[in-house]
């Protein structure tokens, strides 16, 4: 049986992304996670077939951090080899990719199909993640969305986050407001720190160029600029690389339904 | 059978002595040669550890703060009842733990060499087991002779064939057992009271298995992912990555670390000098604590080719300074010689990176195709 079409569906730590495919085109969309992911995902999925139940999608495949909690899934898949998929998908001339969420920091190397090489994972905690990013963000009163945009002003103070752990870096920040440090200055700061961690822990798949810079954060234009000067190689981003993950998912999806 | 704590005592009540011992360094043919029990000591359980680090560093590795925990609350029966540890300088932690621990206990210290390939380094090493051999018949007031020396070395030699026959099963696909089931029968080998009973028993064991192979029962499916697991010591209560693994559906056809196979693939060779044999066979262990540690390398490439392996899953301690350096070192060997899909994984005792490292090993084997 030739499927007619597929989702692929990012549960993620803090959004929940989905992708339609017909063979042809793609359909994205995305919800907050929330505190009831499981309906949030259904929903979602829900509302972008009209109405109509999953069972008319003919494959699903689940990627996430809340891939096995979805009961509609026909596969789950992790996110390395979806975010890998799907990032070869949207910049097929990725030959890394760095995929900054809410939970974690992963760098994969790919080949030219968008199949995972080598790659690695954050292992310890928030560092360097979205969640650091979003911490960071409330210290300071704005929003995780807006920070990207706030440039420093390079004749303006300059100033440096040293801990990587979420709270101590808090508490710094906190520090740096209380001296009348500038807002972007800090700002500044936070995405050298962030992108100096990711560095340092995407060197050990070495990377290679160009890097596809996806998940949630991706589309911190600044944070994009550090990490291509802390690496030393383009990166690159596209506006639909929050939806890596999902689309992958769909193109696998599509690939085994093929097989039915 | 009664508990640990009943059993050593009664052993204890009738005479016998007792010797641990946490490492495969320690040379077990002089402990049996001694009319000594020799029991590994407890060290892979997450209890311990909060104890331990009651005198530890918090960041030194689960493993010695399992064992200092363990040790100094006398909630390891077999350091309780022992009348000597041997102890070994594999790393600064171990080192700097075993002079704490002689404050409450009769610990010898086995100072290893650096490397195992300088022949400075094996007469070295030799007198370290000399000196063993001296003090273990002042106190245990006995005589380790060549002949008792030679018994114990067919006794134990005899162990690690059967060890090694027992693995070689595992060359099949599909495996006949789990590596999680492969791994507590190498386990029980350290707290054995009756060697020719033990033996009896794996030989049992090695029967039912060829059976389980002619019935063509399998503990895994044909063609799941054959895994080999390498790197720090990963016994029973400390075997999370191994379980993980299994249940991510993949095989693990062989345990390298020296919990694992590492302490049975060479065998005492029967026709030297016992003490100088012994002293060869135990210095020739590849642990990361040598440094260059090339045995290592090629025992891996061996075993990659004779398991028909698909990905090698190195596991590492926090805090573990040589087994995670090494593990660049191993990734770069595997990569130039057969591109062998590698992954490590660092860890600790706890259960709090499960789900994490369960994402990691599907990605690894999902990379596989």
């Amino acid at each position: 049986m030739k499927a007619k079409i597929v989702a692929g569906i990012d549960a993620g730590s803090s959004a929940i992304k989905l992708t339609l495919y017909d063979g042809k085109t793609m359909a994205n969309s995305l919800c907050p996670a929330g505190w009831a992911p499981q309906e949030q995902a259904a929903g979602l999925l829900a509302a972008a077939l009209a109405g109509k139940s999953p069972a008319q999608a003919a494959y699903i495949v689940g990627t996430g951090y809340g891939r096995l909690g979805l009961p509609f899934v026909t596969k789950a898949m992790t996110e390395i080899t979806c975010h890998a998929r799907g990032a070869g998908y949207l910049l097929p001339a990725a030959r890394t990719v760095i995929d900054i969420g809410g939970q974690d920091a992963k760098a994969i190397r790919v080949d030219e199909a968008g199949k995972v090489e080598d790659f690695v994972m954050n292992d310890k905690c928030a560092a360097g993640t979205g969640r650091f990013l979003q911490v960071m963000a409330q210290a300071l009163g704005l929003a995780i969305a807006d920070i990207g945009a706030i440039e420093a002003d390079p004749d303006g103070p300059a100033c440096r986050i040293n801990s990587m752990c979420t709270v101590f870096a808090e508490s710094e920040v906190i520090g740096l407001v209380n001296r009348g440090v500038p807002r972007e200055a800090i700002i500044a700061a936070l995405h050298t720190s962030i992108a100096n961690r990711v560095a340092v822990m995407a060197a050990a798949i070495q990377p290679l160029p160009p890097v596809a810079f996806t998940g949630g954060v991706s589309q911190n234009q600044a944070l994009r600029r550090q990490l291509a000067l802390r690496l030393g190689l383009s990166v690159i981003t596209t506006g639909q690389a929050i939806f890596a993950g999902s689309i992958g998912a769909a193109l696998y999806a599509w690939e085994a339904a093929g097989q039915l | 059978m009664a508990d640990a704590f009943t059993m050593l005592k009664d052993i204890k009540a009738a005479g016998k002595k007792v010797v641990g011992f946490y490492c495969v360094y320690a040379p077990q043919e002089l402990v049996l040669a001694a009319g000594a029990l020799g029991f590994s000591l407890c060290a892979t359980k997450e209890e311990g550890i909060p104890d331990g680090e009651k005198s530890l560093p918090r960041n030194f590795c689960p493993l010695i703060k399992s064992s200092y925990g363990l040790a100094v609350t006398d909630k390891c029966p077999y350091f309780l009842y022992a009348d000597l540890i041997i102890g070994e300088t594999t790393c600064d932690g171990k080192k700097k733990m075993f002079e704490l621990m002689k404050g409450f206990k009769a610990v010898h210290v086995m100072k290893m060499p650096q490397s195992y390939l300088a022949d400075s380094d094996k007469a070295y090493w030799l007198h370290e087991v000399q000196v063993l051999k001296e003090l273990l018949e002042a106190e245990l007031d006995t005589q380790i002779t060549d002949e008792k020396l030679q018994a114990a070395i067919q006794v134990l030699n005899e162990e690690r064939r059967l060890m090694q026959q027992l693995a070689g099963y595992l060359k099949n696909d599909p495996v006949p057992m789990t590596g999680q089931d492969f791994l507590k029968l190498l386990w029980g080998r350290n707290f054995v009271t009756d060697r020719a009973a033990f033996a009896e028993q794996i030989k049992a064991v090695i029967s039912d298995i060829e059976e389980s192979v002619a019935n063509g029962e399998a503990a895994r499916p044909q063609g799941a992912k054959r895994i080999l697991v390498t790197g720090v010591p990963t016994g029973v209560g400390a075997d999370k990555v191994i379980k993980i693994i299994e249940d991510c559906g993949a095989a693990v056809v062989y345990i390298e670390n020296c919990s694992g196979m590492k302490q049975y693939v060479t065998l005492v060779d029967e026709t030297k000098p016992p003490l100088t044999a012994i002293a060869e066979k135990y210095l020739a262990i590849p642990c990361s604590c040598m440094s260059p540690n090339p045995t290592r390398m090629e025992q891996l490439d061996q075993l990659v080719g004779e398991y028909r392996v698909d990905g090698v899953v190195d596991i590492t301690w926090q805090g573990c300074h040589t087994y995670n350096v090494e593990s660049r070192v191993v990734k770069e060997f595997l990569k130039q010689n057969g591109n062998t899909p590698f992954l490590q994984i660092e860890t600790d005792y706890s259960q709090g990176d499960v789900e994490q490292i369960t994402t990691r090993v599907q990605a690894f084997l999902e990379m596989m195709g």
